[in-house]
């Protein structure tokens, strides 16, 4: 490999590279702690609403740097809503649809004033951050509520059991866990293969072999070893499945289709998609609707994982969310960016923040180096833009 | 013979594909008025800012020779410390700011700490005293009309110690008096010893005003006419203007037959979007034929783009009147989706602004305009539409590693050929091409040229904007020339040459 393919194969695993750094860095100054199997377990767990979140105003911003600041106030308001009606012995499934109904129609509302008529994203989402956080205070009138329902919270990622149950039931590791990782292996590296067999007999360019091959040994080592960890501590968090599924499904909108497509295509130059016969401002209408929707299932993890509602949840999620995207190498003007980046950015911020408490860091040192990390990130992608010019 | 205030010597310059200043010379006399005069693109502009240092020393090559010593500019402020300052086509100045404030905006009085404001306002009123502009300094911008605003920025410049003023087409904007005023002032100013260079379209204002007149063609000086007593006939000017030869720089048409008319507009008239009643095209009545290749020539500001796309759609302008027939039948267009429906495409003057998305690859830039035809049920097709812009890609030949290249990264002929690709994606009957060789070079221009004919010999009906006079005559079957919002004009292409195109709008725009 010339050195120009190294520099670039460099930039673009950057945050991977960053990722692994301060991984093997808080290995040693926590010595060991943080690769725990519960302490893995608590980062996916802990962080699931900023990979939720994040993937919807991904979203948002590759529209054209686009932000949602209400979302931390939803997820009170929406959360509220959810506790209270489980509250009121209303069944569990029945709340979770009118919480994620609750959410798009925040989404919705939000959603026409930005693209219909033409209300800056910042300060339409300042309003609803201002207002949805009064609602939340509101709907719980000012008290904390408990969440009791079991189901809820075995499904949704709260209390002792929100496992998936060990249904080959192994002694010591569990074997539903390791059984999911090797599945997941084995269906990434046949899609591997399949994707590059096809390209191959239709002729088109294909990966390099090198590369291809080291990233598809990394990832399938990663999944089977972080599988491993989790198996020797209680088996798949069920917030894991959640994430999970708002990965792949995110990924797929963002890559394989039309909507996807105008995303992209909006934040990159919004008139030429106007004048391509694009209906832009309902692109804009969905990316809000959806993120209003992602809150809403956001909402419903935070009451799950706090097995409780209260009028001050979700303070500064909206930020952890727009840092995630921005770490994640997403434009601040919109048109780049990826789910698999902002789910990078997502876990660099958890490990820093998890090895920093282990540490037993001051919380607001803490603040200040996600805050300088931020900014590094963003340094980084500017100056590397520069470069090429 | 008078001092030489300014020399520029052989200056070239260069833009990534395209030369746009190949060894210009100027030369102007202490208190002369000098006149650049030249077709739209042929390097005026490009010129003026190599001299005021927007494109900074050692992005050109050639020397500026200033009062005597050679400088080197990097920045705005640099000429301006000397005396120079340029008057750009656009005013520059800032709606909610007092005339005062904008004529100090950047040349601050007081002191560092604090500014004078007692200061700026008896200066600026000062200053609008000698160009005779009768408003107080306080007013703000937004409330006086743009021969006023105009005003404003000479007397900003004059705030400046301007030796050497500059003005981008002073009176573009400007009607009948409001122009025929700032000339007298440049004629004033010139007794008072100013040294003035005015860069103009409007011909009869040149032969007004200008002493010495210098043509620029094709990136090149022409020739300096002098006007000693102010009377050269605008038919000497015109001649310099276009005097090139055309050679083979158009691939031959196919003989085509031409079919049925496609479609028709009639008593078109749009209006502004933002200026209350104004008419940007007025009363248009058009019509292309099938395998047709028609030319719409004229000035830029003419309308032409407003008029194609308000008929695309109606993408712009508020207010369309008018009658569209497509194949004979009365057809209304309310959105750029129904127009390509229709089987209308438009393809943009401005392909970096409004035609592509420079920031994705040529595949996913070729298929935007008809993703459906490509995708499933909202699900696309990556390999179809790798095939389609494959297929595109050899068939006008674009020059790029390959198609998963960013459009960001082409030539300037290669994105227009992107461009192209994604209209004929979109399986158009008609395509409206504006400006469709816009800022690329020789070699492209003539490929773009053959798919043109490519286009109308299929049956496709092609109607082209172009501001380039030989362009419009070598490839189109009929030509329109507009001006100020009307068709002045329609000639075949036996009677039509360049004078004829030229005196057309000259005569127009005279008869107001």
């Amino acid at each position: 490999m010339s050195s120009a393919k190294v520099t670039e194969a460099l930039k673009k695993y950057a945050m991977v590279i960053a990722l692994i750094a301060v991984m093997i860095f808080f290995q040693f100054s926590t010595g060991g702690k943080i690769l725990l199997p519960q302490n893995i377990n608590n980062l996916l767990s802990q962080n699931a609403y900023v990979f939720v979140l994040g993937t919807g105003m991904l979203l948002c911003i590759l529209t054209g740097g686009n932000i949602d600041l209400s979302v931390g106030s939803v997820i009170a308001f929406v959360g509220g809503i959810g506790a209270v009606m489980m509250s009121k012995g209303i069944n569990c499934w029945i709340t979770v649809v009118v919480m994620l109904l609750a959410g798009a129609l925040v989404g919705a509302f939000q959603g026409f004033w930005i693209a219909f008529v033409k209300v800056p994203p910042f300060i339409a989402t300042l309003a609803g951050m201002y207002a949805f956080r009064g609602l939340a205070n509101v709907v719980l009138q000012g008290y904390a509520v408990a969440v009791n329902d079991v189901t809820f919270l075995n499904v949704f990622g709260g209390g002792a059991d929100c496992y998936v149950p060990d249904f080959l039931g192994g002694s010591g590791l569990n074997m539903t866990c390791m059984l999911a990782g090797v599945l997941i292996v084995l269906i990434y590296v046949g899609m591997t293969l399949k994707n590059r067999i096809e390209s191959k007999t239709k002729g088109y360019e294909n990966a390099p072999l090198f590369g291809e091959l080291a990233k598809l040994i990394i990832i399938s080592a990663v999944v089977l070893w972080v599988t491993y960890k989790l198996a020797s501590h209680k088996g798949i968090p069920s917030a894991l499945i959640w994430i999970g599924a708002v990965i792949l499904i995110y990924a797929y909108i963002t890559k394989k289709t039309t909507m996807g497509r105008y995303l992209y295509a909006v934040g990159g130059n919004e008139k030429a998609t106007a004048l391509s016969g694009i209906n832009t401002k309902n692109v804009f209408f969905f990316a809000y609707v959806n993120m209003g929707l992602l809150t809403g299932l956001a909402a419903i993890l935070t009451i799950a994982r706090a097995a409780s509602a209260q009028p001050t949840y979700g303070q500064g999620y909206e930020m952890d969310a727009i840092a995630a995207c921005f770490i994640g190498g997403a434009s601040a003007y919109g048109g780049i960016g990826n789910v698999t980046g902002t789910i990078i950015g997502a876990l660099l911020m958890g490990v820093i923040n998890q090895g920093m408490s282990i540490m037993g860091v001051d919380a607001n040192l803490q603040k200040v180096v996600k805050g300088l990390v931020l900014l590094i990130a963003v340094l980084f992608d500017v100056l590397s833009k520069k470069d090429k010019k | 013979m008078a001092k030489i205030l300014l020399e520029m010597k052989n200056i070239v310059k260069e833009f990534p594909g395209v030369k746009a200043l190949d060894n210009v010379n100027l030369k102007v006399e202490e208190g002369e008025i000098h006149a650049l005069v030249g077709e739209n693109g042929a390097g005026k502009s490009t010129l003026m800012n190599v001299l005021s240092g927007i494109y900074p020393y050692g992005t050109y090559s050639g020397d500026i020779v200033y009062d005597g010593e050679v400088c080197q500019f990097n920045k705005i402020k640099d000429s301006e410390e000397k005396g120079i300052v340029i008057i750009h086509q656009e005013l520059a100045l800032i709606p909610y700011m007092t005339i005062g404030e904008n004529m100090f905006l950047g040349n601050e009085r007081g002191k560092k700490s604090a500014i004078d404001w007692n200061e700026t306002y008896r200066e600026a009123d000062k200053y609008l005293k000698m160009v005779g502009l009768q408003e107080s300094s306080k007013v703000l911008i937004k409330d006086i009309g743009t021969g006023k605003q105009q005003l404003v920025e000479i007397a900003k410049a004059l705030a400046k110690h301007a030796k050497l003023l500059i003005l981008d087409e002073p009176t573009s904007s400007l009607n009948e008096s409001d122009s025929k005023a700032l000339l007298d002032l440049m004629l004033k100013f010139k007794e008072e010893g100013m040294t003035s260079i005015i860069i103009s379209h409007k011909l009869n204002e040149v032969s007004y005003v200008a002493d010495k007149i210098t043509v620029i063609r094709d990136g090149s000086t022409i020739e300096t006419i002098d006007n000693p007593d102010r009377k050269i006939p605008e038919d000497r000017i015109i001649r310099g203007m276009v005097g090139r030869e055309i050679t083979d720089r158009f691939p031959k048409r196919p003989d085509v037959k031409i079919g049925d008319v496609k479609m028709e507009v009639k008593d078109w008239t749009v209006y502004h979007p933002q200026y209350e009643g104004r008419k940007v095209v007025d009363g248009v009545n058009m019509y292309v034929r099938r395998g047709e290749v028609v030319g719409i020539s004229g000035l830029m500001g003419a309308g032409r783009t407003e008029l194609a796309m308000s008929i695309f759609g109606k993408s712009y302008g508020k207010d369309i009147q008018g009658t569209l027939l497509l194949d004979g039948k009365e057809t209304n267009l309310k959105t750029i989706k129904d127009a390509i429906k229709a089987k209308i495409a438009y393809v943009t003057e401005d392909r970096k602004g409004n035609g592509l998305v420079l920031s994705n690859p040529i595949k996913i830039n070729t298929t935007l305009a008809n993703l459906d035809s490509i995708s499933n049920k909202m699900v696309i097709d990556k390999d179809k539409e790798y095939q389609v812009a494959e297929e595109y890609r050899q068939k006008l030949k674009t020059k790029c590693p390959s198609v998963e290249q960013n459009v960001g990264n082409l030539s300037g002929g290669n994105q227009q050929k992107v461009l192209l690709a994604k209209w004929m994606f979109a399986d158009p009957d008609i395509l409206i091409l504006d400006e469709p060789t816009r800022g690329i070079d020789v070699g492209a221009k003539y490929e773009i040229y053959c798919i043109i004919n490519d286009l109308a010999a299929a049956g496709k009906s092609v109607i082209m904007i172009s501001s380039e006079l030989p362009e419009v005559l070598g490839m189109s079957d009929r030509i329109y020339v507009m001006n100020e919002g009307q068709i002045v004009g329609e000639l075949s292409k036996e009677e039509a040459s360049q004078e004829k195109i030229m005196s057309c709008i000259l005569k127009s725009g005279r008869g107001e």
